[in-house]
């Protein structure tokens, strides 16, 4: 099951005001998502993520830095180049054109990563939740 | 007996002496004339004792030199050089005298042949070909000529070369060194009739009679028969222990003594290490070889067409889970099912020009496929009846058509699969897109010509196939508007187009796309082939 990492609609990075400074997908002095290479059906050669691999630092012009999770566990196909060269797009499309990142998770944890995650639904819940305890 | 010469006369007698049958001895003098192995058994027999005596009754210093005295000879010999020389297990074994002939060879009539083990004795005779006849009947093929294969057990080989190489060949040696005569033996290994050929002179022609073809070895089908000779069996063993190198154990071989093998041990083999564990010559076998199998296999028949897919709910193939079928028959299967019971076939093997998804239908001419119909019963079919299947499937489906149904041979695949590759296709999309569009947004596309793609490997497959980049040309476009959310895309690509992902853009990973064009956001909600662009296989007048 492939999995494509988005930013959630919640991030900061997504709320009015926040300009994108850059995007460095160079999370380490040995590690560059952008070195990422893979070959053949089974994507031999992937950088293997787990659920707090750094997928990349984006900062913002007020000065924060914001580090994007991998949050699941599995090989790296793919960071999205796009937002390099065009980092608009990641705060109008995040949910498409500007995702950070494409997973594929290992066929038998398949089913218990998709158990982990949030519907839609919950998310929201949560949302509020932060909403009315703040 | 005409085709035997003097200077066969040693080996006739050696080897009748031994327990060989006429046939294989024939073989060892080189006799090629076909019609004399197809001579009645009981016969052979008699001609060659003939040739024997005629032989001894003439007056020829040669003969008598060679036949009597050296056999003596030899005993005499054996005797004053002790144990030594024959103390290898089996090795040259005293030949009998002349005068044990006659009931050598009395016995010898009955006794099983220590070479072909009984296949070019019992195995000729008219009870077995019938039995073979009676299974390929029943086995209820169509056929119009044969092509006969015999598997021979690997102890034949070993015994073969018993005798030819270390028994006779050791014999005329001697011989010639003791009469001090050349007997100008040339065997070369080449001349002697193989015993396969030689069977299949003798067989081909009575099977051919009974069933009623010829034998014909470019035939496509096959009757195929399995001998083997369990008393023996272990008689290659040796070789493993003397050439280890030649037997690889393969995983799929029960034995790891297969023909091949044997034989590459054979020619490696140093003479003494064959003589120290193998007796020369081979000893006389109890029992008859045993025909394990007689099988029958028809060659594969090609069904080649083209086919419309009418539903969205579809797949080309089977969609099974985990054992779960997940969406109900496929198209192959709603192709092949009746073929199959015409034809039929043991199984089928499925392949078109392409595939489209399952929500996708295909139009038009329709796409070109070829089936693959294994070791069908029913061959022949006349265009009629060719005819009358397409509309049995025709009428027993409304979710595929099939058209130019016909007989093809396998080379014409190739065309199919070069289509798959080369040859154009044209598309017709139901396209949505978010903001509003006017008749004049979308005309331009109409003038759009061989426009360049860049498409990763789809997020949808991407869990299956390798992450590349391909690069795809656009040839036309023509956009029909619909309202201010819809219009339809008519598109003429090159092969391989991911079609879906160059509407809506696949995450920006197709390049670029109709929502870039545009500028907006799209998604398909219909694709439908308009046609496959290969002229193959050849229009009938349906």
């Amino acid at each position: 099951r492939i999995c494509v990492i988005t930013l959630a609609e919640a991030h900061p990075l997504l709320q009015s005001g926040k300009t994108i400074k850059s995007i460095n997908y160079q999370i380490s002095a040995n590690c560059s998502r952008l070195q990422n290479k893979v070959s053949g059906k089974s994507k031999r050669g992937a950088q293997f993520l787990t659920e707090l691999a750094p997928l990349c630092r984006i900062s913002s012009s007020d000065g924060e830095e914001y580090t994007i999770y991998s949050c699941i566990r599995g090989r790296l196909i793919e960071v999205n180049e796009n937002i390099l060269s065009n980092p608009a797009i990641l705060q109008e499309k995040p949910s498409t054109e500007g995702y950070i990142a494409v997973v594929l998770p290992k066929f038998e944890e398949s089913k218990s990563i998709t158990q982990g995650l949030l519907t839609q639904k919950e998310y929201e819940e949560v949302l509020l939740k932060r909403l009315n305890s703040s | 007996m005409s085709s035997l010469t003097e200077k066969d006369r040693p080996i006739v007698q050696l080897l009748l002496n031994t327990g060989t049958c006429p046939r294989c001895i024939l073989r060892f003098c080189c006799v090629g004339s076909q019609a004399l192995y197809r001579r009645p058994y009981k016969d052979l027999m008699k001609d060659l004792k003939e040739f024997l005596k005629n032989n001894q009754e003439k007056e020829d210093t040669v003969c008598l030199d060679v036949v009597d005295p050296p056999c003596k000879r030899i005993r005499l010999e054996h005797v004053e050089e002790g144990p030594d020389e024959l103390s290898h297990n089996g090795a040259l074994q005293q030949i009998p005298s002349v005068n044990d002939e006659s009931t050598a060879m009395e016995n010898s009539a009955v006794k099983v042949c220590n070479v072909c083990l009984g296949i070019l004795q019992e195995f000729c005779e008219a009870d077995f070909v019938k039995k073979v006849c009676h299974q390929v009947n029943s086995a209820d093929y169509q056929f119009t000529s044969f092509v006969f294969s015999v598997s021979l057990p690997p102890q034949l080989s070993v015994r073969e070369v018993s005798v030819y190489r270390y028994f006779f060949i050791t014999y005329m040696r001697m011989k010639e060194s003791n009469c001090g005569i050349k007997l100008g033996l040339s065997l070369a290994k080449d001349d002697i009739v193989q015993l396969k050929e030689a069977y299949k002179w003798i067989i081909h022609p009575q099977l051919s009679e009974e069933l009623g073809v010829p034998a014909d070895g470019k035939s496509l089908f096959e009757v195929s028969v399995v001998f083997a000779h369990p008393e023996t069996e272990e008689e290659c063993h040796f070789l493993a222990a003397a050439c280890p190198d030649c037997f690889k154990p393969a995983k799929n071989k029960q034995s790891v003594f297969t023909r091949m093998a044997v034989i590459k041990a054979l020619e490696k083999i140093k003479e003494e290490d064959f003589l120290k564990h193998f007796p020369c010559p081979p000893s006389s076998p109890k029992n008859l070889c045993v025909a394990l199998e007689i099988q029958c296999n028809n060659g594969a028949v090609f069904v080649a067409g083209r086919y419309n897919k009418y539903s969205r709910n579809l797949p080309q193939t089977p969609w099974i889970i985990d054992g779960e079928r997940k969406l109900e028959s496929s198209v192959e299967e709603l192709i092949s099912e009746h073929l199959m019971a015409e034809f039929k076939a043991e199984s089928f093997n499925f392949s078109s020009s392409g595939r489209e998804d399952v929500d996708v239908r295909t139009l038009g001419n329709g796409r070109p496929f070829a089936i693959e119909l294994v070791n069908p019963r029913r061959i022949h079919f006349t265009a009629e009846e060719m005819k009358g299947l397409q509309q049995t499937i025709n009428n027993s489906s409304d979710k595929i058509q099939v058209r130019d149904l016909q007989l093809v041979t396998r080379s014409a695949i190739g065309r199919m699969k070069e289509g798959e590759e080369e040859k154009t296709k044209t598309y017709s999309a139901l396209i949505w897109t978010d903001k509003a569009i006017q008749k004049e947004d979308i005309a331009f596309l109409d003038d759009i010509k061989e426009l360049k793609l860049d498409q990763k490997t789809p997020l949808r497959v991407l869990h299956r196939r390798p992450l590349a980049v391909r690069c795809r040309i656009i040839h036309t476009m023509k956009a029909e508007y619909i309202d201010e959310h819809h219009f339809r895309l008519h598109l003429k690509t090159q092969a391989g187009t991911y079609i879906k992902e160059f509407v809506h853009g696949d995450f920006g990973r197709t390049k670029p796309n109709i929502g870039s064009l545009l500028n907006r956001t799209a998604d398909i909600l219909e694709l439908d082939v308009e046609s496959v662009d290969v002229d193959w296989p050849p229009t009938l007048d349906n």
